[in-house]
């Protein structure tokens, strides 16, 4: 199916519609991934989000939000803060940065996507979700340049097939991946399997 | 749109010696990742098709440097970003800093001044305008021109107007400006207890004693031992149990001078304690 090339870091992006698959996924992760997990969804930016109870208390792996110039462990789930952007500085480190929105939005996915392509090259994963808009698109297609594996959600199931859609209408996608085949296809790229 | 990835790591690091060297102004402590976005950014807005064409026009043409570092550094912000935060600084620390005859705010990468004028706002609803003033400070001088004239875009001020609701303001938000065409010329006397100046924290020194410095969304964008070395700033500038105000997802835990400050509950403010 897949040449392996060892799995860096995963890239979870989703808009609407997204949370409802994270929700189901994650309670199957297994908790001894040999990589991170970043994950940048849309949020009305708010201070005391409940996004990372709510994963958290899915999750066997801990979930915690990104903070600027934190140290990536593997077999942890990272949340991308609302309102800001995350870049990768090596594959250890990340900044935030609260530049100006990239496709009307703050995080962006394209803009994280993009950063862990330059870093990770071909050992980036990514998925995205469900979402109506197109963010996401242009770093799925970075990363498929870098030979990094681009994953996206049947549209059929997702509650906003466009994301995924344009996904599969631009690009060349090594995937297509229906919720209830996510956990076992992560768990499978992960070395310590 | 993302940008195009033409700058490369080797590039940046050539170009940051050569501005440090030709102009003092220094970035190489600046984070990597996000900085190289800017300039690719820059490459893309000023239509430079290569990253040597914009080392040429940054080597040879000095009046180019304040447009580089306009764009290079981030200017985004708003007025009372983080509502909490400022319903904080209203409720909490305003009133223990009312206990000084005389009060010496320092916002440092002030940018456009949204935050300064924001702190004029709630000084004067404290009643504390008068005895207060503020040190609003940026690298970049064509922002601190922006600020200095009290004008911000109109068709923001339905949001900073929200804001100001949830950080507990009680007035009406447009008492605070005029409208002209597309522009809220806020009222000068806001600013008339504002001093602006460049300051860069990379490489200038302390200027004064504060009882409360803000700098929010700045030290992202700085490498860890440049924030800690203006931590180091910070803490030269702070009076005895003076605060200091960090923007939303910074943090003095990890830092050099951790022990020596308190976090104000959850909120990002910093009791300096000895």
């Amino acid at each position: 199916m897949m040449n392996r090339k060892t799995t860096e870091i995963l890239l979870i992006g989703g808009s609407a519609g997204s949370i409802s698959v994270l929700l189901e996924v994650l309670p199957h992760l297994n908790d001894h991934l040999s990589f991170p997990i970043m994950v940048v969804v849309h949020r009305k930016a708010h201070p005391e989000s409940i996004l990372e109870g709510l994963l958290g208390f899915r999750s066997r792996l801990p979930v915690e939000e990104a903070y600027d110039k934190m140290t990536l462990k593997a077999n942890y789930i990272y949340l991308v803060p609302a309102d800001y952007h995350l870049l990768f500085e090596n594959k250890q480190m990340v900044s935030l940065d609260c530049s100006e929105k990239v496709n009307y939005s703050r995080p962006s996915i394209d803009v994280t996507f993009q950063s862990a392509a330059q870093i990770y090259m071909k050992h980036t994963v990514a998925l995205l979700l469900s979402g109506a808009n197109t963010d996401g698109l242009e770093g799925l297609r970075y990363i498929a340049q870098q030979q990094g594996t681009v994953l996206v959600q049947d549209p059929d199931t997702a509650e906003i097939a466009y994301m995924p859609q344009q996904a599969l209408l631009n690009l060349q996608v090594d995937t297509v991946l229906k919720p209830e085949e996510m956990a076992s296809f992560i768990n499978q790229l992960s070395t310590n399997y | 749109m993302i940008e195009l990835d033409i700058v490369k790591n080797d590039d940046m690091e050539m170009l940051l010696k050569d501005i440090s060297h030709l102009y003092g102004y220094d970035f190489t402590q600046y984070s990597k990742a996000s900085l190289k976005r800017r300039l690719n950014r820059i490459c893309m807005l000023d239509k430079f098709a290569s990253f040597a064409e914009l080392r040429y026009r940054l080597i040879h043409d000095g009046a180019y440097l304040s447009r580089f570092i306009e764009e290079i550094t981030v200017n985004v912000t708003e007025m009372f970003r983080d509502p909490h935060f400022y319903a904080t600084l209203r409720h909490h620390i305003l009133p223990i800093l009312g206990t000084y005859p005389f009060i010496r705010i320092w916002v440092a990468g002030c940018s456009t001044g949204e935050e300064a004028y924001s702190l004029a706002i709630l000084l004067k609803e404290t009643n504390l305008f008068e005895k207060t003033l503020i040190y609003a400070t940026d690298i970049n001088p064509s922002v601190l021109e922006k600020a200095s004239k009290s004008i911000f875009p109109l068709n923001q001020m339905k949001q900073y107007s929200r804001n100001y609701i949830l950080s507990g303001g009680e007035k009406d938000f447009s008492s605070y400006y005029v409208s002209m065409y597309d522009v809220a010329k806020f009222h000068s006397g806001l600013s008339s207890k504002m001093i602006f100046s460049t300051h860069n924290l990379v490489s200038d020194s302390s200027f004064n004693e504060f009882q409360l410095i803000l700098c929010r969304n700045v030290l992202i964008y700085f490498d860890k031992d440049l924030q800690n070395k203006v931590f180091k700033l910070f803490d030269d500038s702070l009076q005895p149990f003076g605060f200091l105000a960090l923007g939303a997802k910074e943090t003095l835990r990890f830092s050099n001078i951790e022990q020596r400050y308190k976090q104000w509950n959850e909120d990002r403010i910093w009791k300096k304690i000895s």
